[in-house]
């Protein structure tokens, strides 16, 4: 059970480090102008690169909106899914098939409100999946309308009245649904989102990316300006973007089997995820290393340290079926 | 005295008293003792206290439905025997504990004999030998009103000891030595009753035993799951539903052979965590009740855009809405055959008994990987919950089909990675519309999927003319299916060639139809039965020239719009003349095909309503 520990993931590697571009498919994107999610595609083959995965073993889904169509941009098996329903496909796929590489996209609509449930449930199972949510506020490929994520009493210029219902806060409630790996980013960060990924796709279990960026055509009121403005502390003007690493905080459990030090990092946590700040902070606010739903099946049904789901063998080579249903039909002999 | 070859018996008692039990017990003895057996469940959607039975018909022949007159009704409690003891026929029997049940209030045939067991009694005997508890004890309850029966019947307890030790194996098996201890004291209960040698419907020992080890006692749900396990399908998701949960829990348990079952958070995460799990290139498949077939429509729709080989077991219960959750319907036909938006071609199957079961759950794989669609597959609750004698199932030389699924493509070339990172045509337009199919994970199988419409590589794309190429190629895979599929697996027709009377049918209630066909003969009467077993692709040509040439057609089935005959007008234009209906959730009997023959040749009736069972 040593390996089981691990935090981290040893994928095999390609051997070469993919120029960007090679990862590119050839479709080119359709987004508006300046919409974060260029940033945050180009940071997935940024970090596919410098991870060196091998792009066929990677199952790339997405769900519906404009970051859905992320899944025909990257050189990879890509899977554009339905609205909501990108964590189940994921899910779906690394239980199928643990080898393979899965990273799930979707907006923060996609994700948080028609989806929300599987969002709640895949904190539960740690299925050894990387979520990155690209997180702008609003429903952008229907013009615009507010999502989950949009503050009380925002009225961005597509809505026609103020916002009259609460946001909700995705890291606190990921942190509290059992994800093992939570953090939050920006799309134009290039150097940050990209290294937040490669730490996502490296952890062992269900990892949450929240990405923050700027919707050009819907939501003035989180423009990029927004992100690259200082912000008066009262005493001096500050970048809006801060570090976690800055404040002195840090997320990282240690040892999980310790529970009342791990209940009490999970409070910890949470409360993080919830301060007040006038700034955008970006990092990891909670990383912890549990055994992955793969781990938790593999103690239930001893086979599957062997073989993955689909390839415990049940034909001969001649694709005769060859499964011995002795001990199937045992319970029915009369 | 004459013996009986045949008999139809009943347990009932509240929901959680051990009902289920007492039945597999008894169905188990009489399938020990040579019999052929068939038993069907009827319960609330209650755990505890609402009135629940269980029916049991055993024969020195092949049964494959239930009677409504019953033989024997035993009983432990007083709601049984004044909700049931009208069926028992004529000079039949009634066990019950004098202590509750007054048979002279009872609506009942006056020669019904009588046969009051002293349960407390025997419980406390029983209690004062162990030197335990008799309320510990109360659960033997059930195994008496068997051994009752059985003595009755004239079975010897060398039989019970049997069956209960195979109902109690493993961990439970020291529960067989109390069992049998009050099994032998109802023996001698009932021996201490006079006329009990009397009783006129002993059963004949079977002459012809068969070899125990070529039969099983099986129900259906546990059948479509022995038939997917030898396909290979090591990976299944659902929401907890009645009556679909059965299958779950029943290959849950046999981890055995590395089956991942997945109990996800709603009905949508199964289809979708199915479609996700498909696409990687795994044999899949999720189960499902009417109202959560409802909600996978969208992801069965996702699966017959991509063209992914998802599986979708719907088990039938009564509709609309919750409607009966816990009864049987043949209610979901026409959904299932136009479920989801748009236009996409979907394969249906319908097994009609338990070697259909594993037939068509062995099978369904086969079609979805070859042609590349979803496959779905209605059970009525009637054959899922009962229990039938079967022969073992014919599991050798079984083929796997595979379709066009690629797990290694000739450009790539190890030494130089490139090579594997070039897309492929997963959506190519082919001849019999079914394309090649890369699964994730091979190199140089790179591809898109989308719910789009899309290119030859999956690109999302509204181009008219690739629209239309991409429709036509999807609809073509149907026309191969209709080609391919062997006959037998669409439909089948059983008795005389050229009859009188045409039944037509589907689902479950082939089991009473065959029954019924079995009785016709011997009164020499000619009908035949048309038995349909696929919805889509609709085998129209062959049903078209078989009911062109029938002389006179009745349907039967259980739903209130005689969907098969809707499908069946809408694929041949044939509008079968008399129909039959059945939609209380409970299933058809022999009888009651009986009665709608003779409604149909006697009075010319275009619609019988059928609805006999509590």
């Amino acid at each position: 059970m040593a390996t089981k520990q691990q935090t981290e993931q040893t994928f095999p590697t390609l051997g070469v480090k993919l120029k960007p571009f090679q990862l590119r498919s050839d479709k080119n994107p359709d987004w508006c102008p300046g919409c974060g999610d260029f940033g945050i595609v180009n940071a997935i083959q940024q970090a596919v690169s410098e991870l060196q995965l091998q792009p066929w073993k990677v199952e790339f889904f997405a769900g519906i909106g404009c970051s859905g169509k992320s899944a025909q941009y990257l050189q990879a098996y890509g899977i554009h899914t339905l609205h909501g329903r990108v964590l189940p496909y994921a899910l779906g796929a690394k239980i199928a098939n643990p080898n393979n590489v899965v990273i799930a996209t979707g907006g923060d609509g996609d994700g948080y409100g028609i989806g929300a449930g599987h969002f709640i449930h895949a904190g539960r199972r740690n299925v050894d999946i990387t979520y990155i949510v690209f997180d702008n506020e609003v429903y952008g490929l229907t013009k615009g309308q507010a999502s989950p994520t949009l503050e009380v009493g925002m009225q961005p210029k597509s809505l026609a009245l103020p916002h009259i219902s609460q946001a909700i806060n995705p890291l606190a409630l990921a942190i509290a649904s059992g994800y093992t790996f939570v953090a939050r980013s920006y799309a134009f960060d290039a150097k940050h989102l990209k290294q937040t990924i490669m730490d996502a796709i490296n952890h062992r279990g269900v990892s949450l990316v929240d990405v923050h960026q700027p919707c050009p055509t819907y939501n003035d009121l989180h423009p990029k300006e927004y992100y690259t403005e200082t912000v008066n502390s009262g005493q001096s003007e500050l970048p809006r973007l801060q570090y976690l690493e800055e404040t002195g905080y840090n997320g990282f459990v240690e040892d999980a089997t310790d529970l009342e030090a791990y209940q009490a990092k999970k409070i910890a946590a949470i409360a993080e995820a919830y301060k007040l700040t006038d700034r955008v902070v970006l990092g990891t606010y909670w990383k912890v290393s549990l055994p992955t739903y793969a781990d938790r099946l593999e103690t239930n049904i001893p086979l599957l340290r062997e073989y993955a789901p689909m390839d415990v063998p049940f034909h001969d080579d001649n694709m005769i079926a060859n499964t011995d249903l002795s001990s199937a039909c045992e319970e029915f002999v009369v | 005295m004459s013996r009986i070859t045949e008999t139809s018996w009943m347990i009932g008692g509240p929901q959680g008293s051990g009902v289920d039990s007492s039945a597999t017990l008894f169905a188990r003895a009489m399938a020990v003792a040579g019999f052929w057996v068939y038993g069907k469940r009827e319960y609330h959607s209650n755990i505890k206290g609402k009135h629940s039975y269980f029916q049991i018909r055993a024969s020195h022949d092949v049964v494959r439905s239930h009677i409504d007159p019953i033989h024997m009704l035993a009983t432990f409690e007083d709601s049984t025997a004044v909700i049931h003891a009208h069926e028992i026929m004529p000079e039949g029997a009634l066990i019950y504990d004098p202590g509750l049940t007054k048979p002279e209030v009872l609506e009942m045939d006056a020669s019904v004999k009588l046969f009051p067991l002293d349960y407390e009694g025997i419980i406390r005997e029983l209690a004062e030998e162990e030197g335990k508890p008799a309320a510990k004890l109360a659960i033997v309850k059930n195994t008496i009103s068997v051994a009752a029966s059985l003595a009755l019947y004239g079975v010897g307890v060398d039989v019970l000891e049997e069956a209960l030790k195979g109902l109690f194996h493993g961990k439970k098996s020291k529960l067989v030595g109390i069992n049998l201890k009050a099994g032998i004291k109802a023996y001698e209960a009932i021996k201490a009753i006079a006329h009990a040698q009397d009783f006129k419907y002993q059963m004949q020992e079977q002459p012809n035993k068969p070899d125990a080890e070529s039969r099983l006692l099986m129900n259906g749900a546990a059948a479509c799951g022995i038939g997917k396990l030898k396909a290979g399908m090591r990976f299944q998701t659902y929401y907890s539903i009645t009556p679909a949960v059965d299958e779950c829990i029943y290959l849950e348990q046999h981890s055995e052979y590395g089956i991942v079952v997945y109990q996800a958070e709603d009905e949508i995460a199964s289809i979708n965590m199915a479609n996700g799990a498909a696409v990687t290139g795994a044999r899949v498949a999720t189960a499902t009740s009417g109202p959560g077939f409802c909600l996978k429509a969208e992801g069965i729709g996702w699966a017959g855009m991509n063209e992914v080989p998802t599986v979708i077991f719907n088990y039938m219960r009564g509709g609309p809405s919750t409607g009966l959750p816990t009864r049987s319907e043949q209610g979901d036909l026409l959904f299932a055959v136009n479920i989801g938006h748009g236009d996409f071609p979907k394969i249906v199957l319908s097994p009609g008994d338990m070697e259909e079961c594993f037939e068509d759950g062995f099978n369904c794989f086969n079609f979805a990987e070859r042609y590349q669609t979803p496959v779905i597959v209605l059970v009525d609750k009637a054959l899922a919950n009962s229990t039938q004698s079967i022969k073992k199932f014919a599991d050798q030389g079984l083929r796997v089909d595979r379709g066009k699924r690629v797990t290694k493509v000739d450009s790539y070339d190890p030494a130089d990675p490139s090579t594997g990172l070039p897309k492929f045509p997963r959506f190519q337009i082919t001849e019999d519309g079914i394309s090649p199919r890369p699964i994730p994970g091979t190199p140089g199988g790179i591809h898109f999927l989308t719910g789009d419409e899309h290119t030859e590589y999956g690109f999302i794309t509204e181009e008219p003319a690739i629209r239309m190429q991409m429709m036509e190629k999807r609809a073509r895979k149907l026309v191969t299916a209709a080609n391919e599929i062997p006959e037998h697996l669409q439909f089948k027709m059983y008795g005389p060639e050229n009859a009188d009377l045409t039944i037509i049918g589907w689902g479950s209630t082939k089991g009473a139809v065959l029954d019924a066909l079995d009785r016709f003969k011997e009164q020499g009467k000619s009908v035949n039965y048309l038995h349909i077993r696929l919805m889509s692709p609709f085998p129209v040509d062959a049903i078209t020239r078989i009911l062109n040439k029938a002389k006179q057609r009745l349907i039967i089935e259980s739903n209130f719009t005689n969907q098969l005959a809707k499908l069946i007008r809408q694929e041949t234009g044939i509008d079968i003349e008399h129909k039959a209906v059945k939609y209380t959730g409970r299933p058809f009997s022999q009888c009651e095909i009986l009665e709608a023959v003779k409604e149909v040749q006697e009075k010319q009736s275009r619609k019988v309503v059928l609805i006999n069972g509590h």
